[in-house]
C-alpha cells in the first residue's frame, strides 16, 4: 500500500518525535474522560471494534496483506467466549482466553493457507474461508442458529469482581484495550515489525536478504486473527451476545471501512475510525438501509479522495508520525 | 426409478441438474470476472450487486413497462452494463496506478451503494418473477423430469461462454484486448485506443453479470441480497480455476457446479461449504489454481 510516513524524518523537532507518546498519552486521557461524556457502554462497544480494526491494521498496514475475512476470528472468538461464560460457567477473563485461543487456531489454519497466493488472490482466499466457517456457524448446534448466544452473564473477575457493575466493567475493557494497544505498537517497532514493513514494501528484496518471508506472513497473520479474537471475545461479555452477525462478511468489511477511515498504516487511524463509524451506525440507525449506502459513500470517497484517512491527513500535514 | 449408491436416481439427476444451473450461473460470473481482471486488474466485488440489478431490472420492466422475459434479456444487460461504463469513467479509470487492492475496497463500497438503494426500495424479501409462456413446462426423459426452462438457462449460459470465448481468443478484436491485457503501453503505440477497450470490456464483464441475473430471476426470487453471497462463491471458484484461461473459468464453473449439485445428494450437510474445502484443497496441492499461471 501505499507510504504514508513522511521521509524528511531527520527535521522534526524534539516534541515531533516524541507525536506517538503525546497522542497515546491523548487517546488515555480521552478514555478516562470518555464515560462521563458519553454512555460507557457505548464506548466499550467502540473500544473493542477499536482494538479489532487495529489488529486488522496490523496486517493491511504493515504487512501489506489485505484480510477480508476478518469477520471469522471476531465472530469465532465471540462465540466461544459467549458459550464458555455461559454453558460452562467460565469466568469472564477465562472465557475471553477460550475465545481468544479459538481465533488464534482459526487464524493458524487460515493464514497458512492464504499466504499461499498474494494481493487480491489473499483477499479472497480470506474471505471465501471466513465465509465458509459463517455457513458452520450457521449449522452449528452450540451457536444457536438464528438467535445466537443471548444474555450472556457478565461474571466475576478472576471470581471476585462482579462484573455487572458498568464502572468495573469499563475498567476492565480498557485495560484490555490498552494493553493490546501498546502490545501491537511494540510488535510494529520491533525489528520482527521491521521485517514486515520490508515485505510491504518489497518482498522479493526480502527474500533475496534472506528472510522467510512466509514465516513472517503467517506470524504477522496469526496475531492479528488473535487480537481480533481478543476483540471479539470480550465484546461477547460486555454485549452479552453473540450472533451471526459477527461472523458474517458485513462484519468483514465494516472493519476494513473503520481502518480506512481512520487510516491505513497508522497506529492511531483504526481508534479513529471506529468510533467514528460506530458512531455514525449509532447516530444514524433510523436511517435503515441508507446507512448501508453511506458505507458504500465513504468507501468510495476514501479511496478515491482521502487514501491516507483521518490520521493519515493529519499526520501528513503535521508532518510527523501518529 | 432404481437407485446409485443407496439413492434414488430421480433425486440424483435432480440435484446434477440444480448443480448444473448453479454451474451455469458460476461460470457466467467467474468468466466476467476473468475478463475485467484481466484488463482492468481489479477484482469487481460489485459484480454479485450488478447480477442482482439484472434481475431486478427485469422485474422492473416487468413491473413498469410489461415487458416480459425475452426483451428483458437484452434491455437489462445493456441497461446494467451501460451502468457499468459510467461507474468506469466515474470512479474505476482513477485507480489505474494504484495498488491492486484499491479497486476492491472501492468495488466493495459500490456493492454496497447499489445494495442499500435496492434493498430500501424493494425490501428484503424475495419478489416472484413468472416465466414466459414459451418456457413453461417441461419433457420427461424417461430416467427424470426436465423442466423446460432450466434447460434453456444451461444452454443459453453455456452458448453465451463459449461464444465470449470465441470472441476473446479467435477474434480481432479479441487479439487487441489479450494484447492489451500483457501491455497495455505497446498497444497504445500501435494506435489503439485502449482506455476505450477498458471501459467497454469492464461494461461487457458487467453486462455478463446482468444477464446470468435475468436467467436466475425466474428460478430464485428476485431479492436485493442474492448477490453478495452468490459472489462470495464465484470469488471460491476464481481462486480454484486461477484467472488466467478464459476456457479455465467456464469449466471450473461447471464442474463446481455438479460437484456441489452431487454433496447435497451424498451428504447435505456439507453442500454449502463444498466448494471452499475444495478452494483449501486445491490452495494446498495447486497453489496457482487449476488453470492458474505462476505469478
Amino acid at each position: 500500500m501505499e507510504r504514508v510516513i513522511d521521509p524528511m524524518a531527520e527535521q522534526r523537532s524534539a516534541w515531533r518525535q516524541q507525536s506517538e507518546t503525546i497522542a497515546f498519552v491523548i487517546m488515555a486521557a480521552a478514555l478516562v474522560v470518555a464515560p462521563f461524556v458519553t454512555y460507557p457502554l457505548f464506548v466499550m462497544q467502540a473500544l473493542c471494534f477499536a482494538l479489532f480494526a487495529c489488529a486488522f491494521n496490523l496486517l493491511i498496514g504493515y504487512v501489506g496483506l489485505l484480510s477480508f475475512g476478518h469477520a471469522l476470528y471476531f465472530g469465532w472468538a465471540s462465540y466461544v467466549s459467549a458459550y464458555a461464560a455461559k454453558a460452562w460457567g467460565l469466568t469472564p477473563e477465562l472465557a475471553i482466553l477460550a475465545g481468544t485461543l479459538t481465533a488464534a487456531v482459526c487464524g493458524a489454519i487460515a493464514g497458512s493457507l492464504a499466504i499461499r497466493r498474494q494481493g487480491i488472490y489473499f483477499a479472497m482466499i480470506t474471505l471465501a474461508l471466513a465465509q465458509m466457517m459463517y455457513f458452520v456457524a450457521v449449522r452449528a448446534k452450540f451457536t444457536g442458529g438464528e438467535d445466537g448466544i443471548q444474555s450472556v452473564p457478565r461474571g466475576h473477575l478472576f471470581g471476585l469482581i462482579e462484573l455487572r457493575d458498568q464502572w468495573a466493567m469499563y475498567v476492565v475493557v480498557a485495560a484490555i484495550f490498552l494493553g493490546s494497544f501498546l502490545f501491537i505498537y511494540r510488535i510494529i517497532h520491533s525489528p520482527f515489525g521491521e521485517v514486515l514493513k520490508a515485505i510491504r514494501e518489497n518482498e522479493t528484496r526480502a527474500i533475496s536478504l534472506g528472510y522467510k518471508t512466509d514465516r513472517y506472513k503467517l506470524m504477522a497473520f496469526v496475531l492479528s486473527a488473535t487480537l481480533a479474537g481478543v476483540a471479539g471475545s470480550t465484546k461477547a461479555i460486555v454485549v452479552g451476545i453473540a450472533s451471526l452477525t459477527d461472523v458474517n462478511w458485513p462484519m468483514s468489511g465494516e472493519v476494513v471501512l473503520m481502518s480506512l477511515v481512520g487510516g491505513l498504516g497508522t497506529i492511531f487511524g483504526p481508534v479513529v475510525g471506529s468510533f467514528v463509524i460506530v458512531t455514525m451506525q449509532y447516530k444514524f440507525a433510523f436511517l435503515g438501509e441508507w446507512v448501508l449506502v453511506i458505507q458504500g459513500v465513504i468507501f468510495v470517497a476514501c479511496v478515491l479522495l482521502f487514501r491516507r484517512g483521518l490520521v493519515g491527513e493529519l499526520a501528513h500535514w503535521l508532518r510527523i508520525k501518529l | 426409478m432404481f437407485t446409485i449408491f443407496g439413492v434414488p436416481s430421480g433425486a440424483l439427476f435432480g440435484q446434477l441438474l440444480i448443480g448444473l444451473i448453479n454451474g451455469s450461473f458460476y461460470a457466467l460470473l467467474s468468466l466476467g470476472l476473468a475478463v475485467i481482471f484481466g484488463m482492468l486488474n481489479i477484482i469487481n466485488f460489485a459484480h454479485g450487486a450488478q447480477y442482482m440489478l439484472g434481475a431486478l431490472t427485469a422485474y422492473m420492466l416487468l413491473q413498469f413497462a410489461g415487458l416480459g422475459y425475452w426483451p428483458s434479456l437484452i434491455i437489462a444487460p445493456l441497461v446494467v452494463g451501460a451502468l457499468g461504463i459510467v461507474i468506469e469513467r466515474c470512479f474505476l479509470q482513477w485507480l489505474h496506478n494504484l495498488d491492486h487492492l484499491y479497486g476492491l475496497l472501492l468495488t466493495f463500497g459500490l456493492a454496497l451503494i447499489i445494495e442499500g438503494v435496492s434493498r430500501h426500495y424493494f425490501g428484503t424479501a424475495g419478489l416472484p418473477y413468472t416465466l414466459p409462456d414459451s418456457l413453461q413446462g417441461g419433457r420427461n426423459l424417461g430416467f427424470m423430469f426436465l423442466p423446460n426452462y432450466r434447460a434453456w438457462v444451461i444452454v443459453a449460459s453455456l452458448t453465451v461462454c463459449l461464444v465470449t470465448w470465441f470472441l476473446i481468443e479467435r477474434t480481432r478484436i479479441g487479439a487487441y484486448l489479450r494484447a492489451a491485457t500483457e501491455n497495455p503501453t505497446l498497444v497504445r503505440a500501435f494506435g489503439i485506443n485502449v482506455p476505450r477497450m477498458i471501459t467497454l470490456t469492464y461494461g461487457f464483464g458487467v453486462a455478463l453479470a446482468a444477464f446470468a441475473g435475468v436467467m436466475a430471476a425466474p428460478i430464485y426470487n428476485v431479492s436485493p441480497n442474492m448477490g453478495s453471497e452468490l459472489i462470495i462463491v464465484v470469488f471460491a471458484v476464481v481462486v480454484i480455476g486461477g484467472m488466467g484461461s478464459i476456457l479455465g473459468a467456464i469449466v471450473t464453473g461447471f464442474a463446481l457446479g455438479i460437484v456441489e449439485g452431487l454433496t447435497k445428494v451424498f451428504f447435505p450437510e456439507a453442500s454449502n461449504t463444498v466448494i471452499f474445502v475444495i478452494m483449501a484443497i486445491v490452495l494446498l496441492v495447486r497453489p496457482a489454481g487449476l488453470f492458474g499461471r505462476r505469478a
